[in-house]
């Protein structure tokens, strides 16, 4: 399968902070490529070198053939961009949006109006055609958003964070849109801090942090190389901190993450240590309300090789200072 | 049609509708005209068509410089600026489509005080070709005088207070209320880097039996010259803040 999108050692520096480091990925024809990783881990800048909004400081990117440095203009007509925020026009009405996006992507004329109305009537929005963008929720606002980036019929759509601040149910229908675009043939960047977006969504996962790439592969792949690795999984009460800094100390556990009162470890021969471990736990006088050996998901795997705790992926970005600081 | 000249045309066109077209930028760009020609007329009825070229150039400074001042700073801060400049354009095309948007609605409410005051103050066309050219050009480098504000700012207070600071002293300064030569030398050498100047100058030239100060060819030639370089600023100075932002 040939390549739609090309990264070489990308690498963009903001001040004294390298935002982006040494980056190089290839997404195939067809394929859903997910940039995972935590808030500001140069996902966003990725993109925006992909997508000619800025020149990466080194490196080169090709997209669909086009070097998007040299012709970000070539590029940019090449594939849909759906930034982080849901940007068209309040003043305009979502049938007027769309065919505005066309307008400037050098759409045929005759052409405006069909594909507006098939794009708004495939994502749910014909209805609504004629009232204004500022009104819709927010789903249907991301929906919108999306419909624009696919106006020109490009091959590849880079999606920025598609289901962040969304309700469930919008989020939901968010994915089984991006699963239908790859079914029409649609190549999809998705960048998300959503591990189980990505474990969901993604043929293949890269994994980015502090702006370097740790490892790209399959979700199947990424779980094949924990393996080996066994997890407990824990309901304990109260979970204390004492009791977590005596179970670092049990031989074998390698690593271990907490959520509320669940508690996770990870390790090679832990099931043979378990004896061991209950009697630690009854000790500190825990009760312990469930214990499971469970397999690896795309999360374990993501805390063990990255050497990372799941929770770093759900810190918020900070807030746009107002007007962007442009 | 040439694409960059058919997106610049789309930008403009999407820009009237979104922004321009409103009652209450209408009603404020006729408003403040009427203003001054109503202040002027009740003091001196019979001097109002001397004031009149002035007053004419100042509709189209004030109703081009009004929206063009904020329209790029209004579009960073609701992120809808980052949509056009992912699409398949050069910032040339986009600034000049913004700017065509501005000056085409400046254009307009510029040509709606001039045919009021033809047709109430007695005036009469010279040269309509000079007239119009005059009016499109001064409309075109005063959008790009607002659009230079909008892109340098970054808050839509600081493009209104900036565009009021350039604004004001302008009408003093380039013959609006009184006759460019009448003014102190110094002054005359201040007023001569001012677009307004030249374009007052014109019309004066084309409305009040050709007594103008300055050669109408050279208003025009200096008019094309404040467009292209404010132009090409305008381009090195977004260029520099998209580099800042991204």
């Amino acid at each position: 399968m040939t390549a739609i999108v090309e990264a070489r050692h990308l690498q963009k520096t903001y001040g004294k902070i390298r935002a982006v480091d040494d980056v190089s990925f290839e997404i195939k024809e067809g394929e859903i490529f997910g940039l995972l990783g935590p808030n500001g881990a140069g996902k966003t800048t990725t993109i925006r070198m992909l997508s000619g909004l800025t020149d990466p400081d080194k490196g080169e990117a090709r997209v669909d053939g086009c070097d998007v440095v040299q012709d970000p203009v070539g590029a940019k007509q090449r594939l849909g961009v759906v930034p982080e925020s849901s940007n068209l026009y309040g003043e305009l009405t979502a049938l007027e949006n769309l065919i505005y996006m066309a307008q400037l992507y050098g759409v045929s004329k005759a052409q405006w109006n069909p594909r507006a109305e098939d794009l708004l009537k495939r994502f749910g929005l014909y209805e609504r055609k004629d009232d204004r963008f500022q009104g819709f929720s927010r789903g249907m606002k991301r929906r919108l958003t999306i419909a624009a980036a696919l106006v020109h019929q490009p091959r590849i759509v880079f999606l920025d964070e598609p289901t962040t601040g969304l309700d469930i149910m919008s989020a939901r229908g968010l994915r089984k849109t991006i699963r239908e675009l790859q079914q029409s043939s649609v190549s999809v960047l998705l960048t998300t801090h959503l591990i189980q977006e990505a474990e969901d969504l993604c043929d293949r996962i890269a994994v980015i942090v502090k702006g370097k790439i740790l490892l790209v592969d399959t979700v199947d792949g990424m779980k094949q190389r924990v393996k080996e690795t066994e997890i407990l999984e824990l309901e304990l009460e109260p979970l204390s901190e004492t009791l977590m800094n005596a179970l670092k100390t049990v031989e074998g556990v390698e690593q271990m993450t907490h959520s509320d009162s669940r508690l996770k470890l990870y390790g090679k021969t832990l099931m043979k240590k378990l004896p061991g471990i209950i009697r630690l736990i009854e000790s500190n006088h825990v009760d312990i309300a469930a214990i499971r050996s469970v397999n690896p998901s795309l999360e374990d795997a993501f805390v063990k090789l990255t050497s990372l705790e799941a929770d770093v992926m759900k810190i918020d970005k900070p807030q746009k200072p107002p007007g962007g600081g442009l | 049609m040439n694409l960059a000249l058919k997106q610049a045309y789309y930008i403009a066109r999407k820009d009237l509708k979104a922004y321009y077209l409103k009652p209450p930028l209408i009603s404020w760009g006729l408003l403040l005209p009427a203003v001054f020609f109503l202040a002027f007329y009740l003091r001196n009825p019979q001097g109002i068509s001397e004031v009149s070229p002035g007053l004419i150039g100042l509709t189209l400074l004030f109703s081009t410089t009004s929206m063009a001042a904020i329209v790029i700073t209004f579009e960073k801060r609701i992120d809808a600026l980052e949509r056009l400049l992912l699409a398949p354009l050069s910032i040339k095309t986009l600034i000049f489509g913004k700017a065509l948007g501005s000056s085409a609605f400046g254009a307009v409410m510029g040509a709606v005080v001039l045919v009021l005051s033809l047709v109430s103050f007695g005036l009469s066309v010279s040269n309509s070709v000079l007239l119009f050219l005059g009016l499109a050009l001064s409309a075109m480098v005063f959008a790009f005088m607002g659009l230079l504000i909008s892109v340098a700012v970054r808050e839509v207070f600081e493009a209104m207070t900036l565009s009021n600071f350039f604004r004001f002293p302008m009408m003093f300064l380039c013959g609006v209320f009184f006759p460019f030569e009448s003014l102190p030398k110094i002054l005359q050498v201040v007023g001569l880097f001012l677009p307004l100047t030249y374009c007052v100058d014109l019309f004066r030239f084309c409305l009040l039996n050709q007594k103008s100060f300055l050669n109408p060819y050279l208003d025009l030639a200096a008019l094309v010259a404040f467009s292209l370089i404010l132009f090409f600023v305008i381009n090195a100075t977004f260029k520099r803040r998209l580099r800042e932002q991204y």
